[in-house]
């Protein structure tokens, strides 16, 4: 892995965890005559948040789809916990950009969807949902329709839905691009708080660099044409002194302006 | 505002039957009754029966047809929308089908049928299919990708994408092809009866033309109106118990 050689700060960073949840080897992926993704290999440390951040068409979100197993690889391998991806499974669940919520069940119905194609009887699963609606603080909207909500509240539906399945690796897609910047503030700190609680892997892949580096254990930075991983970040010092002191941390800042340096000739 | 819809609704039929008996008591023709010679006729017709033998017979072909180009149009819609392969073969078909001057088909139907039940329920279906056909198979094709793709995620089998998210995503499209194929099914009906043998409500209105007893012809045409207006209300109703959140849009909309 490459580490940057510009930033004191970055010597400071932890050596790398060697328990990796998710790990991608030599990962190809064409579309016709565009090359989407070029021999991209990655690990993914158990228990943290990973983001993968670059410019459009950099291959971020065909990564984590072909990591979803929604996308087949030409070449290359992805493993979940040693076993090797040949589709979707159990042991990851989505959340999407554009929320993908059934517009014609409430949200009990949407939260509930995952568990429902797994064939969990339906006191059982309303049950689990009923928690994770809870969790993501949507109590009294069981009955509510999607359009009758506002952004940042159907993408909690949309996690809520992600963390009922019980995955160990959850997958976000821009999840917060969609909604306001107040709402989306409030959501990065309750990511933190939800990687810091749950067991769980985050794979997180994000067009914003401030958001990346204010919740990322581990910042990937892709570049296009051939898409590549450029360089792999990890923030350390500001992460123990607490979500509202983040973003007045000199390294945060130094971290923003690096990667912003590396970025700025590849945006057009 | 329910109310209101209503009373909307009432004006609007009291506007239409007020030209109506104006235009036949002016009248616009020897050959155009007024509204209330026509709704006495219909009463007559109802109470010494003659119209419910008329519907026994015309609604034959018409509920064969109607169900036969419901359960195939719709079944071959889906077929088609998830198949490219499918869509190559059958859609040049029923875009032809649709398009075809029905009443110059009718007598080679007669050829090939005769003059019974078959044939009538053939127009029946060409009236019907086609637009059921093409609009389910659109509808299938639009399904919100980002939909089939989180279902996938979720670990849905390849049936449950299509009856959890494709059909409930398509069915008010769906719907909306079926009222339209319903209320070509209904002329198709009457059409069959007119050009292949009059039974039925056909013949009412073939009977009565012929004698000049225009009020009972007018009184057999509103009746087929009445009923197709009753019947594509049913469909709605049924639309809203099957699919309770069709009226609410699309969330990324």
């Amino acid at each position: 892995m490459v580490m940057s050689q510009t930033d004191a700060a970055f010597s400071n960073a932890e050596p790398i965890e060697q328990d990796v949840a998710v790990s991608v080897r030599g990962v190809s992926k064409n579309y016709g005559a565009v090359e989407a993704l070029k021999d991209m290999s990655l690990e993914f440390p158990r228990g943290q948040l990973t983001s993968l951040l670059g410019p459009s068409g950099c291959g971020k979100t065909t990564l984590l789809k072909i990591i979803a197993g929604l996308l087949k690889p030409d070449t290359g391998e992805i493993t979940v916990n040693g076993k090797a991806v040949v589709g979707p499974g159990p042991n990851r669940a989505f959340v999407f950009q554009d929320f993908a919520l059934l517009p014609w069940a409430n949200v009990m119905r949407n939260v509930a969807f995952g568990l429902e194609l797994r064939g969990v009887a339906k006191s059982e699963r309303e049950d689990k949902a009923a928690k994770y609606i809870n969790d993501v603080g949507l109590q009294g909207f069981e009955k509510a329709y999607p359009h009758e909500l506002s952004g940042g509240m159907r993408q909690r539906v949309g996690l809520a839905r992600a963390l009922s399945v019980d995955a160990k690796v959850l997958l976000l897609d821009e999840p917060f691009s969609a909604v306001d910047e107040q709402t989306r503030r409030k959501f990065q700190e309750d990511l933190l708080a939800l990687v810091a609680n749950e067991n769980k892997t985050f794979i997180f892949v994000t067009h914003s660099i401030e958001e990346a580096v204010y919740v990322s254990d581990q910042i990937a930075i892709l570049l296009p044409r051939p898409s590549r991983v450029s360089e792999i970040i990890r923030p350390s010092s500001f992460r123990l002194k607490g979500a509202e002191n983040i973003r007045r941390d000199p390294e945060y800042l130094d971290i923003v302006d690096e990667i912003w340096a590396s970025l700025r000739d590849y945006v057009e | 505002m329910k109310h209101r819809s209503l009373y909307i609704k009432i004006l609007s039929a009291l506007l239409v039957f007020g030209a109506w008996e104006i235009a036949g008591r002016i009248p616009i023709s020897y050959a155009f009754p007024t509204f209330l010679e026509s709704m006495s006729a219909l009463a007559r017709m109802t109470f010494d029966g003659s119209i419910f033998v008329a519907y026994a017979e015309t609604l034959k072909p018409l509920v064969l047809g109607v169900a036969i180009s419901t359960v195939f149009g719709i079944g071959l819609g889906l077929w088609i929308g998830l198949s490219e392969r499918f869509e190559w073969l059958f859609s040049p078909i029923f875009i032809v089908m649709q398009a075809a001057p029905l009443a110059a088909l009718i007598p080679l139907l007669v050829m090939a049928y005769g003059i019974g039940l078959t044939s009538k329920v053939f127009v029946v279906c060409i009236m019907a299919m086609p637009v059921i056909v093409l609009s389910t198979s659109s509808a299938v094709r639009n399904t919100p990708a980002s939909m089939k793709e989180m279902a996938q995620s979720f670990l849905a089998k390849d049936y449950q994408v299509v009856l959890k998210v494709v059909i409930p995503a398509a069915s008010p499209v769906i719907f909306s092809g079926l009222r339209l194929g319903v209320s070509a099914g209904f002329i198709g009906a009457i059409l069959s009866e007119l050009k292949i043998t009059p039974t039925g409500v056909g013949d009412i209105i073939t009977y009565s033309r012929s004698i000049a007893d225009y009020p009972s012809m007018y009184a057999a045409i509103f009746s087929i109106i009445l009923l197709a207006v009753l019947f594509l209300n049913l469909l709605e109703k049924i639309e809203n118990t099957l699919f309770k959140g069709n009226d609410r849009g699309y969330v990324t909309d």
